[in-house]
């Protein structure tokens, strides 16, 4: 009802103004005609008189404001009238009002996205109590957030200034609650883990380090908020339940409250599960291994104790390790880093990257402003008359700047507020995607009031900005002047300040076009390179044997059942099986020494080396071609001497030369002596911009390993095949949880970040690009009307068609020409950024620079298209006689 | 017309107030009223006379209310109300005290000093 009340109440006032208008309107009438009767009485016409009295009145305009002014006496009843005003103006020039806020719309809206996003990776802190005294630790020199269980303990126990330190490492599962068996994503997290972070369960309890008594003494999970919601329909009966991960009976304790999604913004858990349990859930334990390095660590800085400190204390702690453990440790120096993105392995690059699109989208709404400028210019400029006219009536400089500002800020507000609109509906979006397949990899980037307030700031700020462009004009403005001499026509040949600003707007877009060909180009590029593999043609199967119970003999038995199943499909050209296959999330890395080596710690190695576990046929599945020697077979059996395939980097580090390599030896951290059998290409296996690394090849049965991915070459089509691949699967085993696709598909993880860099450059560069279309448009546009008539002329003196093309639009050219070598030369100096996320991104390639040159062109083409039509069709008859 | 004087600012108020207080007036009326009781002698541009009467009334020294005027035409006539009443005799005292220090100023001869 309250909003009844509240129409009601706007409307008696806006009646009562009416009538108070009506009124003031009815005395000063009364007012001049008592005078011309007095006048008419003297003897004059009454035609004559009412004109004498008129005149006398004096400045009517001026009057019937003054008086509003005295009348209304606050600024609430100017604002309202200049806002009522310029809404009428707006609405009489739709095509204008329509650009402008569309063009804002752009510039603010992508300035909402991309701010929500950094407000969400950046400037959000975890979503935990007292959240600014959570560092996560890290190794010192490289960055590397992993450390190993026993380290930390030791770091745990041994620390002085810290409240606690949390362990925690994300692993898939497989989960049963008595239905189908499903993948789940797990943080297997320490005991102290909760009570560090200090959150409260949102239903029943979580584990504590009491519960922690050895390896696998603490079989509990904790499940999340959304996972409790879509599984177990929120059946507050779930506490107490006993489920099956990965084949091992776990207790649910409680349910994490709503809005903790975990530790790592991009990957929030299904649930968390005691770290204690480790082998039961990864199928080996490396709570006891100083060596293996796979868990993250976060810990709360205690009251008063600065992160310098911190890391002093922790570095003597690892100075002392390294002493202690020369085998597994070696140069321990810690730094604290912000949690969130796997410390700065993850966070540099993403902090890099967006504030660097931060800056470009602050770059467009610039481009956006510039355009509105030299529109509002432009406008004004038009415009002369009407505002001279009001200024020789009696109307006040000052209000006729506040009523130009007024429709700069009403288009700035509607521009924001559609902008903020489109660019809510894009982050809703946003934050439901999940880019990589089957993982729980998204963030919620939904915006929240500092969204808003920045867009609304930014809405206001640009407003101003570009309302201010006119008004030197308006103030310099003389009256009598202009309406006595009509519109100045071919003033200002001369480069203004109005050109300047398109060509830093041309300078803008060209920089955004080209760092987005160049990413684009990159993207495509990384697409076809080699991989060291042939993802074309191939399914992957992604299963793990110890999500269905398999163990020992067992697993390697299945793994050859599923191998052979796959291989007797018919048209499936080869079957191989792998660990987990390069470019996949995860990899796992292994110190190798010499074959001299007898003293096996860190600093002795020879390389580190990545590991993969494959099946004899994996090479020929996969296409990784052998360079020298062969593969293995079914027969290097764990009876049999330890072999390996390497690779060409692998060879060339450690023996100097393929040649050497083949038939030598070289020894594991264990020291056991490895044959190497053959070697194979070198390919990408962490990402795709890494240098060479070497990777070494054991054979399943000599390295057993339950995850098992099949990889299987065929021509015929996915879809048939995967429906034949599952139900050959499922008769194998029913129990076992798996997923079939593409193995292009699943390469998509190893893309993602330089697919959204491209995406994101796309998107602004189409956004820069649509701003420079308007503004060259605008420009021509209004040059062209404004020399109409000098056109005409030189028509009329047999002006050729070109030369009256070029006499209108060659200014037009000349700034695009000159904004998109500026912006070239930028984008340049900008892709070497550009270089570090996306792979093979150069901007020295001939089909980049080209291509930039002719976007550019044809943006210019398609912005002048009109204008030059119009040009072209100037009639000298026409225009002589109209004026 | 030479020997009409310019008002001086601020003045214009005083001079509506007194010539409404001598009985309702509309807006010309006053206008007339300030020329007779000057004796032609301040000029006062018509239209300026408005936004002063619309600052008094929402000052609230002057009341408004619709009539008709002797030319049988719709007028809104304004008198003084209260406050207004009040305000024209100390605004007249001021002004009275202002003039008279002023002229004795100006009178003042060399020989006093």
């Amino acid at each position: 009802m309250r909003f009844i009340e509240y129409l009601r109440s706007l409307s008696s006032t806006l009646l009562r103004r009416g009538r108070i208008n009506g009124e003031m309107e009815e005395e000063l009438r009364s007012h001049v005609q008592h005078r011309a009767d007095d006048l008419e009485r003297s003897g004059m016409p009454r035609a004559e008189a009412k004109r004498r009295a008129q005149i006398e009145f004096g400045g009517h305009e001026r009057y019937r404001q003054e008086s509003h002014e005295s009348l209304a006496g606050n600024y609430l009843e100017t604002f309202s009238q200049d806002v009522r005003h310029s809404v009428r103006v707006l609405w009489k020039s739709p095509g204008f009002t329509a650009v402008a806020v569309f063009t804002l719309a752009l510039g603010i809206g992508a300035n909402a996205v991309v701010f929500s996003v950094m407000n969400a990776l950046i400037l959000r802190p975890l979503n935990v109590p007292n959240p600014q005294s959570l560092y996560m630790l890290e190794k010192g020199k490289d960055n590397v957030p992993m450390q190993s269980y026993p380290d930390y303990a030791d770091l745990r126990d041994r620390n002085r200034n810290f409240d606690g330190i949390a362990a925690y490492s994300m692993y898939p599962a497989g989960l049963n609650t008595g239905k189908n068996p499903s993948t789940v994503w797990i943080y297997e997290a320490s005991g102290n883990y909760f009570d560090v972070l200090g959150i409260q369960p949102y239903l029943g309890r979580f584990f504590h380090r009491a519960d922690e008594h050895g390896p696998n003494s603490a079989p509990y999970v904790v499940i999340s908020f959304n996972y409790w919601r879509s599984h177990f329909q929120g059946d507050a009966g779930v506490v107490g339940r006993v489920v099956q991960l990965n084949k091992h009976p776990f207790t649910i304790l409680g349910v994490a409250p709503p809005k903790f999604r975990g530790t790592e913004l991009f990957f929030s858990p299904d649930l968390w599960a005691e770290m204690m349990n480790q082998e039961q859930v990864e199928g080996w334990n490396a709570l006891t291994e100083r060596g293996a390095r796979s868990i993250c660590l976060i810990g709360r800085l205690k009251a008063g104790i600065t992160p310098t400190q911190a890391v002093a204390d922790l570095n003597s702690i690892g100075a002392d390790l390294a002493k202690t453990y020369p085998k597994d440790d070696a140069d321990e120096t810690f730094a604290l880093t912000r949690p969130g993105l796997v410390g700065d392995m993850l966070g540099r690059p993403v902090r890099a990257f967006v504030t660097g699109l931060m800056l470009l989208a602050g770059l467009i709404l610039l481009a956006a402003c510039a355009n509105l400028g030299s529109l509002f210019a432009a406008r004004a400029a038009d415009r002369a008359r009407e505002i001279a006219l009001r200024l020789a009536l009696g109307s006040s400089r000052k209000r006729v700047l506040r009523q130009l500002l007024t429709e700069a800020v009403i288009i700035a507000l509607t521009g924001g507020a559609a902008g903020v609109v489109g660019g809510v509906v894009i982050l809703r979006w946003l934050s439901t995607w999940q880019p990589v397949p089957n993982m729980p990899i998204n963030v919620p980037v939904n915006p929240d009031a500092a969204v808003y307030v920045v867009a609304l700031v930014l809405a206001l700020i640009s407003g101003l900005l570009f309302g201010i462009v006119p008004v030197r004009q308006v103030l310099r403005a003389n009256p009598y002047q202009i309406v006595k001499a009509g519109s100045a026509s071919g003033a200002g040949r001369r480069f203004t300040g109005r050109d300047l600003l398109l060509i830093v707007q041309i300078t803008i877009c060209a920089v955004l076009v080209t760092s987005s060909l160049v990413a684009v180009r990159g993207l495509v590029r990384s697409l076809h390179s080699n991989f060291g593999f042939q993802p074309q043609n191939a399914m992957v199967v992604d299963s793990d044997l110890g999500m269905a119970g398999y163990s020992g003999d067992g697993t390697q038995v299945m793994q050859k059942r599923m191998i052979q199943a796959m291989q007797a499909i018919p048209g499936v050209s080869s079957a191989g099986m792998i660990e987990r296959p390069p470019l996949a999330m995860g990899w796992s890395t292994s110190m190798v020494f010499k074959d001299t080596t007898t003293d096996f710690r860190v600093s002795n190695a020879a390389a580190e080396s990545m590991i993969y576990r494959v099946s004899p046929e994996y090479f020929q599945a996969a296409g990784t071609a052998l360079l020298r020697g062969s593969t293995f077979t079914w027969h290097d059996d764990k009876d049999s001497p330890r072999v390996a395939v390497v690779n060409r980097e692998f060879a060339r580090r450690i023996f100097g030369s393929e040649a050497s390599a083949l038939g030598g030896y070289y020894k594991t951290v264990e020291g056991t002596r490895i044959h190497i059998v053959g070697i194979v290409e070198d390919g990408k296996y962490k990402t795709l911009t890494e240098d060479p690394q070497p990777a070494m090849f054991y054979p399943i049965l000599q390295s057993p390993t339950s995850a098992s991915w099949l990889i299987i070459r065929s021509n015929r089509d996915p879809h048939q095949l995967a429906i034949t691949m599952e139900k050959t699967l499922r008769g194998l085993d029913p129990g076992l949880p798996f997923t079939i696709r593409t193995w292009s598909r699943e390469l998509d993880s190893a893309l993602f970040g330089s697919r959204v860099a491209t995406i994101a450059l796309g998107v602004l560069g189409a956004l820069g690009a649509m701003l420079a279309v308007t503004g060259i448009f605008g420009m021509a546009a209004y040059s062209v009307s404004k020399r109409l008539r000098e056109l005409g002329i030189r028509v009329a003196l047999g002006a050729q068609r070109s030369e009256v093309l070029g006499a209108a639009l060659g200014r037009a050219f000349r700034l695009l020409a000159l904004g998109s070598i500026a912006g070239l030369l930028l984008g340049m100096a900008a892709s070497k950024v550009l270089a570090s996320v996306v792979y093979e991104a150069t901007p020295r390639d001939p089909l980049v620079l080209g291509g930039v040159v002719l976007i550019m062109l044809l943006l210019g083409l398609l912005a002048t298209w009109i204008p030059a039509q119009r040009a072209l069709s100037a009639d000298p008859l026409m225009l002589l006689r109209e004026e | 017309m030479t020997d009409q004087a310019q008002l001086l600012p601020g003045t214009l108020d005083l001079l509506i107030l007194k010539a409404v207080s001598l009985g309702p007036l509309h807006g010309y009326g006053v206008l007339l009223r300030i020329a007779q009781i000057s004796a032609e002698a301040l000029l006062i541009e018509q239209g300026a006379l408005y936004p002063a009467l619309f600052r008094l009334v929402r000052q609230g020294l002057l009341q408004a209310s619709w009539g008709v005027s002797d030319n049988n035409r719709r007028a809104k006539f304004y008198e003084l109300t209260t406050a207004g009443r009040k305000r024209l005799q100390e605004e007249t005292e001021g002004w009275n005290r202002l003039a008279v220090a002023i002229a004795t100023a100006l009178a003042a001869q060399p020989e006093e000093v």
